[in-house]
């Protein structure tokens, strides 16, 4: 289950939890966006022990320089979506291209499809996440569940004009995924959350 | 318009348009050329494209905005990026973190750069057991929330039991670490439910039953979120109390302990719950880390003494065999030594006859070994003690008597 966006005053305080060296501060960052940067990790490179490689080098990243984040610019949610991404990213690409050093032949662009592709499904798993409840519970409802969309506007108690909407303006956003045009890129370019 | 700003508008609501999708754009077409009568306007195909992209429209509409897309550019466009989109949704990834890499970053990220407001090694057990518990809780659904628990402890000879809900045990815990909170100065999270009617400082059941009574429903998931809001308070303020804290009295209603006993206290009583909670909805659940489990092993082999005391002088444990062995406070007195075996395990002299004597290789008359899981399993009151594991050498009636006070540490 997403939880919920966390006020900003959470965010800050944390920044300073983190920047004066507060060790349960890193914790409680760990039990919040830990499942979150594993997934989004994972996502990209399809592989429980990189991913769990990645979440360390997020964490530790995040505990050595605080500083590097900015409440006034973006939720912390979002800034470590984009951080993970970030890092996931570059390994994937690091594993890949020593892969591609050992079996010869330049397959670079191959290479880069697959960068993109894995950035691609990250990006559109965090918009997902991070979209309004009632977008994902229609998508769900339509999606995993097969429903059509008069029975997902009964199950969600509105109307089926009000299902259309949902159903077209949750594609519509989760479409972004595509749109950035650099693959090493922050999900949704850090509005999103 | 970048995809952040579309992203940002999507708290208005059907306002956000996407591009290429105004009715400005859209371009109706001339009513003249329009085939009559319009079986469904442009507006209400453009407004079923995501359901069509989704397969989620009726046989009739499905052929209707197949039809439109044939002749209306701006639709066909949004339709194919709609569909596009639609490849994107996946179920989500693998939920079950590994457990133990939230300690593995922690010490990573602390050898880079050590805390300047470290996390106290006592209290350590309590942070990472609370964490485990909290990451068991993370999928659950309602069925799971209300799935039966029976709490069972080990009372006056024999198994005593409780039914409640896995709700009902987060209810509990959140209960009894209000004990550490009270003492610490957080406030009772009791009181926000029960006003005055709160019973402040009592026994951990006392405080629990009447939770449980004043909420008009059972317990629901709704109790998590303060449950793991006081555990990390409780984590965060000690780390700013630090060593100086360690011997806060904590009470119990009756029996005291000092903070960081009594945060080893809450660390077992986490795992043992979780361990309940995870049998109930059978998701596997491991022990502590040998080094956390440690820890826990110590307060029990610690706390043992004063427990024999208690029970002899309920007539409920053997009398010191001869009066020579009453020993002076600080004395050596007659002992049990205590093998744990396995990761966390170690040796412990227990002192038979009095709290105030010391354990004494010297005055060893019995040897038990015991596995350090099946030893908590016993302290928790999981197994009756003649039914542990326990290998055993020596006086009988001194096994028997350190056996049945480790489960009677055990309580609700």
């Amino acid at each position: 289950m997403p939880t919920r966006d966390a006020p900003p005053r959470w965010d800050h305080r944390m920044q300073q939890r983190l920047a004066r060296g507060e060790a349960a501060a890193l914790g409680e960052l760990y039990d919040r966006f830990a499942s979150l940067v594993h997934g989004l990790a994972h996502r990209v490179l399809g592989d429980e022990d990189a991913a769990d490689r990645v979440t360390r080098d997020v964490f530790v990243h995040v505990w050595e320089h605080p500083e590097t984040y900015d409440p006034e610019q973006q939720p912390l949610r979002s800034w470590i979506a984009g951080l993970t991404h970030r890092i996931a990213v570059q390994r994937l690409r690091a594993t890949e291209t020593a892969a591609l050093a050992v079996t010869g032949s330049g397959g670079t662009e191959e290479l880069e499809r697959r960068v993109r592709r894995a950035s691609v499904a990250a990006r559109a798993d965090y918009i997902v996440h991070s979209m309004p409840a009632p977008l994902r519970a229609a998508l769900e409802r339509a999606y995993f569940q097969r429903r059509d969309y008069r029975r997902t506007a009964a199950d969600l108690g509105v109307t089926e004009d009000e299902a259309r909407r949902r159903l077209r303006l949750g594609l519509q956003l989760l479409a972004t995924a595509h749109d950035t045009g650099t693959p090493g890129a922050p999900p949704g370019n850090g509005g999103a959350a | 318009m970048t995809p952040a700003d579309r992203l940002d508008g999507r708290d208005g609501d059907g306002g956000t348009p996407a591009p290429g999708t105004s009715p400005q754009e859209g371009g109706h077409p001339p009513p003249a050329l329009a085939p009559a009568p319009p079986a469904l306007e442009h507006d209400v195909l453009r407004s079923l494209l995501g359901a069509w992209a989704l397969a989620a429209c009726s046989p009739q509409e499905t052929a209707a905005v197949e039809e439109h897309l044939g002749g209306c550019g701006p639709c066909a466009q949004e339709a194919l990026r709609l569909r596009d989109a639609v490849g994107l949704l996946h179920p989500p990834e693998s939920l079950d973190l590994d457990p133990g890499l939230r300690t593995r970053v922690l010490e990573s990220a602390l050898q880079r750069r050590p805390a300047r407001v470290p996390v106290p090694e006592w209290a350590a057990p309590y942070d990472t057991e609370t964490a485990r518990l909290d990451a068991l809780l993370q999928d659950f659904g309602d069925a799971e929330w209300h799935a039966p628990v029976r709490l069972r402890w080990f009372d006056a000879g024999t198994t005593a039991g409780l039914r409640t809900t896995v709700a009902g045990v987060i209810a509990h815990l959140l209960a009894v670490d209000g004990l550490v909170g009270i003492a610490l100065g957080l406030g009772d999270p009791l009181a926000q439910v029960l006003g005055d009617a709160a019973p402040g400082v009592a026994p951990p059941a006392e405080r629990t039953e009447a939770y449980w009574r004043a909420a008009r429903r059972p317990p629901t998931r709704a109790v998590r979120g303060p449950w793991r809001e006081q555990s990390h308070a409780v984590v965060r303020t000690v780390s700013f109390t630090g060593g100086s804290s360690d011997a806060l009295p904590v009470s119990y209603g009756g029996v005291e302990l000092p903070l960081r006993d009594a945060l080893l206290d809450r660390a077992f009583e986490c795992w043992v719950h979780a361990e309940d909670i995870a049998d109930a909805v059978d998701y596997p659940y491991d022990p502590p880390a040998g080094r956390h489990l440690h820890h826990l092993i110590d307060l029990a082999a610690r706390m043992l003494p004063r427990v024999l005391a208690a029970r002899r002088r309920a007539g409920l444990a053997a009398p010191p065999a001869t009066a020579r062995h009453l020993v002076a406070a600080g004395g050596p007195g007659r002992s049990l030594r205590l093998e744990i075996e396995g990761s966390g395990g170690g040796e412990w002299l227990i002192p038979l006859d009095s709290p105030g004597a010391v354990g004494s290789a010297e005055h060893e008359v019995a040897h038990v070994a015991l596995d350090g899981v099946e030893f908590c399993r016993l302290a928790a009151g999981h197994v009756p003690p003649e039914e542990a594991a326990a290998g055993q050498l020596g006086d009988r009636e001194a096994i028997r008597d350190v056996l049945y006070a480790t489960a009677s540490l055990s309580r609700m």
